[in-house]
């Protein structure tokens, strides 16, 4: 059962002049988590906002949990979970007041509000700051927040748009956690992002697009082999470099890729770390010292290499007027 | 019924905003006593009235108007301020009537102007305002004062919800209000503006507006070009008919504007 399906969904802005989207297709299983993968621009946003009943697509259809998006926009708010990129919260009322005020807009007795703010803070870990107003949470903090937020009445379909943008390294983790434990609890769930190892992370399923369209589609793995996964790179002296090609091809055992200038050896590996430790060892033995030694994973950037033969592209003025009225982040 | 607990949850979130900063409410009504306390004493002195009780008596009642027709300003303010954040986005994605946010935004923009007015009507007491006219009457001008600031409220919807920037709401409603303001009977009496200006200045709602509450607070209006016209005979009557005008235009505009908002 596909719990969210998007069809040949279209987009334009700025009277045509800007094509937010061409033509996108995708589905997310019941219970599973789909990762919409690309650069700003791509159009992730808008295809989110549809779905979510923000924003009407100039053609193609746009069904969630069975429902069809377009005609009973007000039945499907009533099943799905929101959250953006910036924390929609109201920022001079406290954790507990926000939630309260959600839980009532959902319909929620004020009693089943209050109940539910309480298992939301506690799942969250925000209990303790639940009567602070939040312009003095984190930003990690308030991206929580904003998620509990969208959780209020258990929606069969959740949809993150970009949850850890702008997030520093632990305020990420912390929220993959979260949105781990989300799965394990049977969330279908639609998440875009710019990172590949967030979707990597999170995603069963991971959707790239490009320029309005799903350019490809399959598990992180499948993609990854397509990208060629990770990467050992050894940069040695020069006297060195013959024998570091032999190390490399040892260790790899693929085609090696040597770049005389960088005096820089590599090639896929598919062992990860241990491949980087069977590296370190050998050169060791042969009394190599390398000036870098490392294993590269493979970015959105070499994904869109490998998919498209171009870089990921950022497309500034379709981000504009897509979020026309929003502050954005940079 | 959906429609007003809905609207009524949003009111409530504005008011809490005030319980959690209350400075919030201190400075909506620093603005107006100052106003009250600069024109009493710069201007009192020097504006002959012709009426028992001073300059005081005539500046109440434009003062009030003046700083209702504000909420306008506050409205947009607030709107665009949630929509920058993505809140309206929020709210839209909520199983809630599709009027509710507004609704309930101009409900709580209107109900901080009873604390402003409250403490305008005090400060002018403590330096002289001394209506005449009765408690019944002085309390019909404040219901009237509030329906004004009602109605302004949604031309501030429509506004707020058609900017992108705060900066530019802020800026924009000072813009459009500050002269509506004074190019009236708020201040000064209009028999001494240029002919022209006069019947712009008297047909001005915020003039039919000041002219209605002086006559609930018992004093004598004073019409230049337009005397013995329909506005100037009838001032209360007039203002009734342009706060109706003003909400039967933008209620419907300010609705359909939040339901599409971003959504071009």
């Amino acid at each position: 059962m596909k719990a969210v399906i998007a069809e040949n969904l279209m987009k334009t802005y700025n009277k045509g002049s800007v094509q937010a989207l061409d033509g996108l297709s995708l589905d997310v299983e019941e219970g599973t988590v789909l990762g919409v993968l690309g650069p700003n621009g791509a159009g992730k946003t808008t295809t989110v906002r549809i779905l979510a009943t923000l924003l009407s697509p100039d053609s193609g259809r746009a069904n969630v949990a069975g429902i069809d998006v377009l005609k009973h926009p007000d039945e499907v708010r009533k099943i799905i979970g929101l959250s953006g990129q910036y924390a929609a919260v109201d920022e001079t009322l406290t954790g507990w007041d926000n939630l309260i005020m959600f839980g009532r807009l959902y319909h929620l007795s004020a009693k089943a509000a209050s109940a539910r703010a309480v298992e939301l803070l506690e799942q969250f870990r925000l209990t303790e700051s639940a009567k602070r107003p939040i312009r003095t949470y984190s930003g990690g903090m308030r991206r929580r927040l904003d998620l509990a937020a969208s959780l209020i009445v258990r929606p069969k379909v959740l949809f993150l748009d970009e949850p850890t943008t702008g997030l520093d390294p632990r305020g990420r983790q912390d929220m993959w956690g979260v949105i781990d434990e989300l799965v394990k609890g049977g969330v279908t769930l639609l998440l875009t992002t710019q990172y590949l190892e967030e979707a990597d992370h999170l995603a069963d399923e991971i959707a790239v697009i490009d320029h309005g369209k799903v350019i490809a589609r399959g598990t992180s793995d499948s993609l990854k082999k397509q990208v060629g996964g990770e990467r050992l790179e050894i940069v040695v002296e020069n006297e060195n470099m013959a024998a570091v090609k032999e190390i490399v091809a040892k260790v790899s055992g693929s085609a090696i890729n040597v770049d005389e200038g960088l005096r820089q050896v590599s090639a896929p590996v598919t062992t990860g770390s241990k491949a980087l430790i069977e590296a370190a060892k050998l050169l060791d033995e042969k009394g190599i010292h390398p000036l870098d030694i490392g294993l590269k994973r493979p970015s959105l950037d070499d994904v869109f290499l490998a998919l498209t033969g171009h870089v990921a592209e950022e497309k500034k003025e379709e981000e504009d007027s897509m979020t026309k009225g929003r502050k954005r982040g940079k | 019924m959906n429609a007003i607990s809905d609207a009524l949850i949003i009111t409530k979130r504005q008011l809490l905003q005030l319980a959690r900063v209350p400075e919030l409410i201190l400075f909506s009504i620093i603005q107006p006593i100052m106003f009250v306390l600069l024109f009493r004493f710069v201007f009192g002195g020097s504006i002959d009235t012709g009426q028992p009780g001073g300059y005081v008596q005539l500046l109440m009642p434009g003062i009030f108007v003046q700083t209702v027709a504000f909420t306008l300003a506050s409205t947009a303010v607030g709107l665009t301020a949630d929509m920058q954040k993505g809140l309206i986005d929020r709210f839209r994605s909520l199983p809630i009537s599709r009027s509710a946010v507004v609704f309930g935004r101009t409900l709580g923009d209107g109900a901080l102007n009873i604390v402003v007015l409250t403490a305008m009507g005090i400060t002018g007491y403590v330096v002289g305002w001394r209506p005449t006219s009765g408690l019944f009457n002085v309390l019909l001008g404040f219901i009237f004062l509030l329906v004004f600031g009602f109605a302004m409220s949604w031309v501030g919807v429509l506004i707020g919800l058609s900017v992108r920037d705060e900066r530019v709401a802020t800026n924009a409603t000072f813009i459009a209000v500050f002269p509506i303001t004074f190019l009236s009977n708020a201040f000064a009496p209009t028999t001494g503006m240029p002919k022209p200006l006069q019947y712009i200045a008297e047909w001005n709602p915020v003039s039919t507006m000041v002219a209605g509450c002086r006559e609930l607070f018992g004093l004598k209006n004073e019409f230049g070009a337009t005397a013995g016209s329909f506005p100037s005979e009838n001032p209360l009557m007039m203002s009734v008919i342009y706060m109706i005008l003003i909400m039967a235009i933008f209620i419907p505009l300010s609705v359909r504007k939040y339901n599409n908002a971003n959504k071009k």
